[in-house]
């Protein structure tokens, strides 16, 4: 044989080796597949309402109904009181919107994204948390046509909303990092135990009812206090309605300590994610 | 060629998975936490198995290679290695271009998506940008024939027309370096061949193809070289034509005697020098004819009056013996060669492959006992006219004659 010559080719492309430890993110490389994220999140957008009569008009239906219900029975079973003489509806509209559309379907998407995709990450190359991420953006998309029912509903009852608003996208960022960040592990443990899945429901309808979502932090009794605010998304929900009725007021410490929560919580995610995703393909 | 750049080298590589064993596994939670308490450090029992072990070799440009074994010789491992899907255990591999792969035709196609869509979701999928598609947007409908479909869901495509506008897609990529897993089995006879012919162009145009195959008259008539694997590691490397023919004697050679394959028991007063079955291969029903060509050696002059047997076993399981002291036949055996042949009327084997052991001896007593000293493989046939048998479960069937329905006495229904 001759002796290969490397003239021509100094320097491969592209190395492939065993790797070890914790990996980097790769940014070049994501920034590289991101028409494959577009095409990803389109086609879960376009997929998720397809037959149906009603189409994605059920995106405004789904936390209309459920903000009745919470309303229904918060407000006038239990007869618990919106801070401010907020309309009750209007109140448990903003939880539902900030928990349902923005944490808890982010989080469920995220987590089923590996397992729900299997056929192709056991088939083909790309950066695995292309699939995470392009299915987070298309929750993105279902939270912005509810903010414009919110606004519709706002006009309705009139409660125009002051300058505090500011405050609500950095809301919807905290709230997306933390169910990115633990939807990320689960995700990655969903591939070798399906059991996450099965947890998941169970544990979002948990949360729905242990954060304050249709009700106001002022009516949890005081030695419960504590508890609630280690849970990151009470203060987050509380700040969220804060933002839009200016009603309440946010600990901001609290507000704080979330946060960073979430920051910890999207950064372990996404390491813990990397370092197990070299494995997915085998095991899936 | 071998002065041509470098496309792809691999260097050492092998891919483990560890299987841990049924018994090892803990049956619920409990048991697992409480070995786990009880036994801090001990850790489950794992087999290693290596799917692929020290693979090298050096691909230049425009080489189309071909990858051929049995089925889990590792030839898809390789390729998702090679296609970064999976990660290699030990070795290297570097890559000198831009890789497609294509592993599956159709991957990500959306069942609900159109076909319009799916050509975008496909094209992403499979690495290419937008702009790419768009270009060859009209190609791709074209080479598919599916314009007529295009904004109707895929779900409602034939199969047909679905792997059409899968393959139009994955033919459409244009890296340097394109991985193809036998992709060719699917789709009728014509498309095949288009297929084909769009792997000849591709291959023409200089592109390096690394392309896995069962299909050996694909790769005669693509490849320019090819590599066997057996078992995870390399076998051969070289030249097509070789290294198939290599492949496809490397399996059982069937109907040929080979009495050094097996063992060998007896005193081989008489031996057998040779076996055979005419026709060869024979077909399930038909009349075969099993034929022994014995050997005496000349300094031993006592009579010998032997009985003979033809053993089949299917998977190392005996299943039909023939034999002579079963219908009363013993030979005499005179010093020098000697034929005997046994004629079974009707072949009850269904179509497959067997083994066959062969016994020549006097009495209960072995002279010349070679086991696995043949391969069969029983062509499909009738056991009556115009019906042909298959294997349902049992190698061996009976011919059998059928009648009824026949009225009975109506049933008597007592308390």
């Amino acid at each position: 044989m001759t002796p290969t010559d490397f003239s021509t080719h100094p320097r491969p492309l592209l190395t492939i080796r065993p790797s070890s430890g914790w990996a980097a993110i790769d940014l070049r490389e994501m920034w590289h597949f991101r028409d494959l994220f577009l095409t990803l999140a389109e086609r879960d957008v376009k997929v998720r309402y397809k037959q149906t009569a009603l189409g994605a008009v059920w995106v405004i239906i789904q936390p209309l109904l459920s903000a009745g219900v919470l309303s229904f029975v918060f407000g006038s079973v239990a007869k618990l009181e919106a801070p401010g003489k907020i309309p009750y509806f209007l109140f448990a509209f903003a939880g539902t919107l900030a928990f349902s559309s923005v944490f808890s379907s982010t989080l469920t998407r995220v987590t089923n994204s590996m397992v729900g995709n299997q056929q192709l990450v056991s088939k083909v190359y790309f950066p695995r948390l292309i699939l995470p991420f392009s299915t987070t953006s298309s929750t993105l998309l279902d939270f912005i046509v509810g903010l414009g029912m919110f606004m519709v509903l706002l006009l309705v009852y009139w409660q125009l909303p002051g300058a505090n608003v500011l405050l609500m996208p950095v809301c919807v960022v905290v709230l997306l990092m933390l169910a990115l960040g633990a939807g990320l592990m689960a995700t990655a443990i969903a591939v070798s135990y399906r059991d996450v899945i099965h947890i998941l429901p169970v544990a979002t309808q948990f949360l729905l009812y242990a954060s304050p979502v249709a009700y106001a932090v002022a009516e949890v009794p005081d030695q419960y206090l504590l508890l609630f605010y280690l849970n990151p998304l009470t203060s987050v929900l509380e700040a969220f309605r804060w933002s839009v009725f200016g009603v309440g007021e946010v600990p901001w410490g609290w507000f704080g300590y979330s946060a960073a929560v979430a920051v910890g919580l999207l950064i372990i995610g996404a390491f813990s994610f990397r370092r197990m995703e070299r494995r997915f393909a085998d095991v899936i | 060629m071998s002065s041509s750049p470098l496309a792809v080298r691999a260097r050492d590589v092998g891919k483990m998975y560890t299987i841990v064993h049924n018994a090892q596994k803990e049956e619920t939670l409990y048991a697992a936490l409480s070995n786990r308490l009880r036994h801090p450090f001990r850790r489950a029992e794992k087999e290693r198995f290596w799917a692929l072990r020290d693979i090298s070799f050096d691909i230049r440009e425009g080489e189309v290679v071909g990858f051929i074994g049995k089925n889990g010789a590792g030839k898809s491992t390789l390729l998702k290695v090679l296609s970064r899907i999976t990660e290699p255990t030990t070795g290297e591999i570097d890559l000198y271009g831009r890789v497609g792969s294509l592993l599956e035709v159709g991957t990500g196609f959306h069942p609900e998506l159109t076909g319009r869509e799916n050509i975008y979701l496909n094209g992403g999928i499979l690495g290419m940008g937008r702009r790419e598609i768009d270009r060859h947007f009209d190609e791709i409908v074209d080479f598919a024939g599916t314009e007529k479909f295009l904004d109707t869901p895929v779900k409602r495509y034939s199969s047909g027309m679905y792997v059409r506008l899968a393959f139009a897609v994955a033919a459409h990529l244009n890296p340097e370096i394109l991985i193809i897993d036998e992709v060719l089995s699917v789709g009728d006879a014509d498309f095949q061949k288009k297929c084909l012919g769009k792997m000849h162009d591709v291959a023409a145009s200089g592109r390096t193809v690394l392309f896995v195959s069962h299909n050996m008259t694909a790769v005669l008539n693509l490849c320019t070289r090819a590599v066997l694997l057996a078992g995870g590691r390399m076998v051969a490397d070289g030249n097509t034509a070789d290294v198939v023919s290599r492949y496809l004697d490397d399996g059982q050679e069937y109907g040929v005697f080979r009495p050094d394959r097996g063992q060998r028991d007896g005193d081989r007063r008489v031996s057998i020098e040779n076996f055979g079955i005419t026709p060869n291969p024979p077909n399930t029903g038909e009349a075969v004819d099993l034929v022994f060509d014995l050997v005496r050696s000349e300094k031993d002059t006592t009579p010998v009056t032997v009985d003979l047997a033809v053993e089949f076993l299917a998977d190392q399981n005996r299943v039909l013996q023939v034999y002579s002291a079963h219908v009363g036949a013993t030979f005499p055996v005179a010093v020098g060669r000697t034929r005997i042949t046994a004629t079974v009327d009707m072949l009850p084997l269904t179509p497959g492959n067997y083994t066959i052991d062969l016994w020549v001896g006097v009495g209960d007593t072995g002279i010349d006992h070679i086991r696995d000293c043949y391969s069969l493989n029983v062509l499909p046939g009738c056991l009556s006219d115009g019906v042909f048998v298959d294997n349902r479960g049992s190698p061996v069937v009976a011919p059998s004659a059928w009648r009824g329905p026949e009225p009975q006495p109506p049933m008597q229904l007592s308390r």
